[in-house]
């Protein structure tokens, strides 16, 4: 993942440089790191060594005594299982429309909300909250309020009897997942519109550049870092969303709207079986990988070539 | 400034924040209308059309507040708490070392740290059930502190380090040429940048910690609940549950959004922080 | 930022203080009890502190919905992980885990406990809760399956509901009282995904048209001409006469729709007759008739569930633990819940000498007889067609119905939805059944 490195060339060489002089340098500056990849990695490996054992099993929970070796048979299983493989698609499909709509809309109210107005401090409070609010409260509430056919607020709006949850249950989902984290993309690009050097803009405004231009030109380069950052972090927890499906749909009808993680929370809680959720949750470590280090890839490739300031 | 038709810019001005004021209110009514509901009767939660004007009670926020909310509020309270604060002591130098002093190996520990996102909670949670059980550590408020510090940690060192990198070069060297040590460097210079970005950083961590369901759910018993778990609880599985819901979750979400309003005035200042020289 | 992080550091050591306290270990007089959150549990925790004080033994409850309290109770009793003294299972569990050796044996104690009584148990609702003719664990309520009618409605349009209805004629009712335009549907039935959800009204409608899940050789038999002929009568009433949002619709839905005015009959657990008739949350009070499962084949069709409490093998103090149960499960407390919360929200269905208190059955008159003659009834015998292989009603007490179930389930509320066709949903369910009969197959 050597695309993560964002250090100028200057500080590289410099490194280098001082790399030379004897280790204690960069011991020196890993310091600071430690404490925290000591922490994560004893508490994360664990569990995620654990779980990669359990996914060599056929452990069958409420079956006692069912416990043995199988190798790679669970991961067999897993990839002919075709529901696997439309939850898989699913996932796919919800990650990328709710990162993308989530992070225009976040944007969009990241821009207005980043000047001076009246009550400015309540309207951004009120527009944090949807990320406030626990996930299961929020995916009954919009269950509830919003979709449901006769005493919900779209029902009372366009005065169809229209079962969204059933006749759209992964857009019904989407629009919830969306709702719920467009504040986060907000926060996120807001606190990158914030940290702009306000005399950079002040000086393009007296060369007489329009807003677009100094938008195009100056902020929306300055964002890209935070542009990546909301993506990449968005998409990592959009992946894993579960309350919503959980609570709205369960997945249905069918398998409609059935992803990953409820696939998953399926075959370990009401199947029990404990390897072939683990099996599983190996197979999306390893998706998520691939997919991330290519994404990062594109998006760096993309962003460096447009210039920018940094 | 040039003053250029200061009427017009005023007019521009108004139309836009009443503009903005609309928008975020149909974007956050859902809630809005759930708030509505906290105070009604169950009977007046299910009408067709949905009634805006009622006679408001407070039953529901009474049963909640009665119902033993209290327990859970002060683990939620002390978990989130010691959780945020021990990710900003990890995750600061981290975030630091990754950005400003950065050697080789910097994009191999961030990529190590995004990857532990990656395990969906779902597929870890009997292992980690397992190990819990092994260590004791099953149903006490520790446990979740630790495993919220080290679920929130990534999150945190990739957005500080993406402040840490806002920082001026010329401002840092600057510093270093008029002979200032590292603590110096720190809280002169680079800590006024990024503050706002760390109060960000503060708050999304409080968030995640206090809405976090599944771990909360499966790890703790009678001691250690938290919100999550007293408002799922507070669901009752039969019968009319939407203004019990609606007064619980408000009551659950409230504490998070006075945290959240306190994080406003840090957001709000770093814009006039941002451009000192 | 100082003072912020002085005003956390206040806060936190002030919240230390407070969860620190809950971190010290329960004393050995302290009971935990996983409880499912049912109106009827939530008024046995408010009766509890009537308890800690008569006997000096605390109580914490675990209070969790019906499927995160499932999930976690099973997780910890099968990994004997000892969090619980008590736990909240139901006649699913009950026959399964007490052959696994996971609960305790109950007779003992029972017979230690005179007054208990034990003999007052609705002898289905014993014998589900037994292994070997013995109880490892006893019943809290109990429920079986019924049809509630709008009487009023029924007036209106000049029908009477016969003693022993048909499917056949529900359906014929059902078309004639749905009005659609007016919002009120024709029947409720549930749909949602879950194998105690859609599945088990629908598994009763199975039953009486003759079908089975598996024969006595343990071949799956979801796509006979029977099971074929009842899954689509099930999905045709709902797609024609049923609720809207019928496919996500579980109890809590049809509930809400059959009580705010929005169906005229609904068929499902006996337990909903309490809240139809609470004037806190319906608007139909007093209007409901209650009529038996309908049949087609057999004599009777309702279900047979109940919500029971059981000790798990490796819990501390076995004694306490018990010395609770019976507190929660005898006819005194029945007395009590009476008393304090009215007559309406006594547990039902499990003991018979409720049925004898003279102010029970004046306040649950309209369904006290409906709900005890549906549970006496709910054996196999009466309410299935032909031998299975297996115990339950409206599941197969096997450990992999939970799975197997839901994904029947998933299938049926495509079709519902209009989807899929019965016929696919049937053969996709008929090879996951295969699969589950097979292993069965292996160890005759």
């Amino acid at each position: 993942m050597s695309t993560l490195s964002v250090s100028t060339p200057k500080s590289t060489s410099q490194a280098k440089v001082e790399e030379k002089r004897g280790l204690s340098t960069a011991a020196k500056r890993r310091l600071p790191l430690l404490p925290a990849l000591i922490f994560v990695v004893a508490v994360t490996q664990l569990p995620f060594l654990l779980t990669v054992f359990y996914s060599f099993q056929s452990w069958n929970l409420v079956r006692p005594g069912s416990r043995h070796f199988v190798g790679l048979q669970n991961y067999v299983d897993v990839f002919s299982d075709t529901t696997f493989l439309v939850a898989l698609l699913n996932t796919v499909v919800l990650t990328v429309v709710c990162v993308f709509v989530a992070l225009l809309l976040g944007l969009g109210l990241a821009i207005l909300l980043d000047r001076k107005f009246l009550g400015r401090g309540v309207v951004r409070t009120l527009l944090i909250t949807p990320f406030l609010i626990l996930p299961a409260a929020g995916a009954l509430l919009w269950k509830t309020t919003v979709f449901d056919p006769t005493y919900g607020l779209l029902h009372f709006v366009f005065g169809t009897d229209v079962d969204w949850l059933s006749e759209f249950p992964l857009a019904a989902v989407m629009a919830q997942i969306v709702w719920q984290w467009t504040p986060f993309m907000m926060l996120l690009i807001l606190a990158g519109l914030q940290s702009q050097a306000k005399d950079v803009l002040e000086a393009a405004n007296v060369d007489g550049a329009g807003r677009w231009r100094t938008f195009v030109s100056i902020t929306l380069p300055h964002l890209s870092r935070f542009l990546q950052l909301a993506t990449l972090l968005g998409a990592i927890y959009i992946v894993n969303s579960f309350d919503a499906i959980f609570l709205m749909t369960q997945g249905g009808p069918g398998t409609a709207s059935t992803n990953l993680p409820y696939y998953i929370y399926q075959r370990a809680f009401e199947g029990f079986d404990v390897g072939q959720s683990s099996a599983m949750g190996v197979i999306v470590v390893i998706l998520t990988m691939i997919v991330a280090t290519f994404a990062l890839r594109l998006m760096f490739r993309t962003f460096s070539v447009s210039g920018g300031i940094k | 400034m040039t003053t250029v038709a200061p009427r017009k810019r005023q007019y521009g001005k108004g139309s836009l924040t009443v503009a903005t004021w609309i928008i975020a209110i149909l974007f956050v009514f859902p809630l809005l209308w759930m708030i509505l509901t906290a105070f009604k009767q169950e009977a007046d939660a299910y009408t067709d059309p949905p009634k805006l004007f009622f006679t408001p009670t407070f039953e529901q926020l009474g049963n909640v507040l009665g119902g033993g909310f209290l327990p859970y509020l002060s683990n939620s309270a002390f978990v989130t708490i010691v959780s945020t604060l021990l990710v900003l002591l990890f995750g600061i130098p981290a975030a630091y070392a990754l950005s400003l002093a950065p050697v080789k190996g910097t994009s191999n520990a961030l990529g190590f740290f995004l990857s532990t996102k990656m395990l969906p909670i779902v597929a870890a949670i009997i292992p980690l059930y397992v190990i819990s059980q092994n260590t004791e550590l099953l149903d006490t408020v520790w446990a979740l502190v630790i495993l919220y510090t080290s679920m929130n940690l990534p999150l945190a060192i990739w957005m500080m380090r993406s402040f840490f990198l806002e920082v001026p070069h010329e401002m840092i060297e600057a510093g270093r040429i008029d002979g200032a040590n590292l603590p110096t460097l720190l809280r002169k210079i680079i800590m006024p940048v990024v503050a706002p970005g760390i109060a960000a950083t503060a708050l999304i961590c409080v968030i995640f910690s206090w809405t976090e369901f599944f771990y909360a759910v499966n790890l703790t018993a009678a001691r250690a609940g938290t919100v999550p778990v007293f408002l799922v609880g507070f669901i009752t599985s039969e019968g009319l549950y939407w203004a019990q819901l609606s007064a619980a979750a408000l009551l659950a979400s409230l504490p998070v959004m006075i945290v959240g309003w306190i994080a406003q005035n840090h957001l709000v200042r770093g814009l006039s922080m941002g451009a000192v020289k | 930022m100082r003072k912020l992080l002085t005003l956390f550091a206040a806060t936190s050591l002030l919240a230390t203080g407070c969860a620190g306290a809950g971190s010290l270990g329960t004393g050995s007089s302290t009971l935990v009890i996983a409880i499912v959150s049912n109106p009827q549990m939530k008024d046995a925790i408010a009766l509890a502190p009537e308890f800690e004080k008569a006997t000096g033994i605390g109580l914490k409850f675990v209070s969790l919905p019906e499927n995160q309290a499932r999930a976690k109770i099973t997780a910890s009793t099968a990994t004997e992980g000892g969090e619980f003294d008590v736990v909240m299972i139901s006649n699913y569990e009950a026959p399964q885990w007490a052959a696994n050796g996971w609960l305790e044996n109950l007779e003992p104690h029972m017979a230690a406990t005179p007054g208990y009584d034990e003999g007052d148990f609705i002898p289905s609702i014993k014998t589900s809760l037994s292994y070997q003719n013995q109880m490892y664990a006893v019943p809290f309520y109990g429920e079986s399956s019924f049809l509630a009618y709008r009487k009023d409605l029924f007036d209106k349009a000049g029908i009477t509901m016969p003693a022993k209805p048909t499917w056949q004629q529900i359906a014929d009712y059902a078309a004639k009282l749905d009005d659609k335009a007016n919002g009120v549907a024709g029947i409720c039935l549930r749909g949602k995904p879950g194998w105690g959800e859609s599945l088990a009204p629908f598994t009763t409608v199975a039953n009486t048209f003759g079908a089975q899940w598996f024969d006595q050789g343990w071949n799956a038999k979801l796509t006979s001409p029977e099971f074929t002929e009842a899954a689509k009568f099930y999905v045709n009433l709902i797609r024609e006469h049923g609720e809207v949002g019928a496919s996500s619709a579980g109890f809590s839905e049809c509930g809400t729709r059959y009580t705010q005015g929005n169906a005229a009959m609904w068929y499902d657990a006996t337990v909903m007759a309490g809240t139809n008739e609470d004037p806190a949350s319906s608007k139909i009070v007093g209007k409901s008739g209650y009529a038996p499962a309908p049949v087609v084949k057999t004599q009777a069709s309702g279900w047979l569930y109940t919500w029971a409490l059981g000790i798990p093998k490796v819990a501390k103090d076995k004694d306490a633990a018990w010395k609770f149960m019976a507190w929660m499960t005898d006819k005194a407390y029945v007395q009590k819940v009476g008393q304090t919360y009215g007559w309406n929200r006594v547990p039902p269905g499990v003991r018979q000498s409720t049925y004898a208190i003279p102010e029970y059955a004046d306040a649950a008159k309209a369904y006290a007889k409906p709900t005890l003659d549906g549970i006496a009834d709910a054996n196999q015998q009466k309410v299935m067609a032909s031998p299975v292989p297996y115990p339950g009603i409206q599941f197969v007490g096997i450990p992999e119905f939970q799975d197997l179930g839901t994904r029947v389930s998933q299938q049926l509320s495509a079709a519902i939805a209009g989807r899929e066709s019965v016929e696919d949903a049937l053969k996709q369910s008929q090879d996951y059944a295969q699969t589950v009969g097979d292993s069965y197959k292996a160890v005759q």
